[in-house]
């Protein structure tokens, strides 16, 4: 196990990991995702309550988790970077940070769109929302951080730390709808026990879900490579790559 | 789901449609993104490589 762990460390190695996996991973989101689009918008039923606007669930909830799962894969790469000095720990938080950002954003740009009809308007400063859009600031900052450093390795270690302060909004993000009053309905699928949900329109939700986990994954190894290759574009290994 | 039915989505296709819409341009923008990443990668790496074959 710990072999595989140090390979981790060594940039050929995650070069060449990540551009073997990408295509696989495209492959199944791309299966997930259409299954998860064809079951959830023509044969799952309408919501007895909010009608077919619930279907907006179908990129809102994939989305959402996405962004919060970005984020820990982003905090635990930095810190990783930090304990170990693994220097492909601050490469894949790169790679992560605008990845996160942009699910993030689309995930209040749905959640907004959703909760005109079902709430009346388009954004209410409750708990889930604001602390989804700290979220989305975190990334802009994370990005900032390691761009405004003239010695990239400073700036690594800069948005590493503020990574791994700003993980403490996961779980507030997560909880937010327990611990105060809010507009945002609770947990419906990741709640202990059955989930409250028919499986005609779980099953879509989750194919959905690992449709957009498996893309996370398919782009964070194509952002990856170009990554690696910024950061040891002096290494002997990346010549022999360039040149064949 | 009849085909009329699908498309006026129970009349919340305003709301139903951007969000599918913006989530197709939300992956596209990824994978452009990220293939773009990759690519200005490998020039900047081959440059770097041709700048060094052509010093004595």
């Amino acid at each position: 196990m710990w072999t595989w762990f140090y390979k981790l460390a060594s940039p050929p190695y995650v070069y060449g990991a990540a551009a073997a996996l990408a295509p696989w991973l495209l492959g199944g989101s791309a299966i997930c995702i259409l299954y998860g689009l064809v079951a959830g918008l023509a044969f799952a039923p309408p919501d007895y309550q909010q009608g077919d606007a619930f279907r907006i669930i179908y990129v809102h909830v994939p989305a959402a988790w996405l962004s919060l799962l970005t984020y820990i894969v982003m905090a635990l790469a930095g810190a990783i970077a930090l304990i170990w000095r693994i220097k492909m720990g601050h490469a894949v938080a790169a790679a992560s940070a605008p990845i996160g950002a942009s699910f993030t954003l689309l995930a209040l740009v749905t959640g907004s769109l959703w909760g005109r009809p079902m709430w009346g308007t388009y954004w209410v400063w409750d708990p889930r929302l604001t602390s989804e859009l700290i979220l989305l600031f975190l990334y802009f900052g994370v990005m900032s951080l390691r761009s405004a450093f003239e010695d990239p390795a400073r700036g690594d270690r800069a948005a590493a730390l503020l990574a791994l302060v700003g993980v403490v909004n996961v779980p507030i993000i997560h909880y937010s709808v327990v611990w105060w009053n809010s507009l945002h309905q609770g947990a419906t699928v990741a709640k202990f026990g059955k989930p409250s949900m028919d499986a005609s329109m779980l099953w879509p939700l989750l194919s959905m879900t690992l449709g957009f986990m498996l893309f996370y994954g398919a782009v964070l190894c194509m952002r990856l490579q170009g990554e690696v290759l910024n950061r040891e574009r002096q290494a002997k290994w990346v010549r022999e790559a360039i040149e064949t | 789901m009849t085909g009329n039915g699908f498309w006026s989505m129970g009349g919340y296709a305003r709301f139903v449609w951007p969000c599918f819409a913006l989530a197709g341009a939300v992956l596209g923008w990824n994978l452009w993104s990220a293939r773009r990443h990759h690519v200005a990668a490998r020039v900047r790496a081959a440059r770097l490589l041709a700048m060094a074959r052509q010093q004595p």
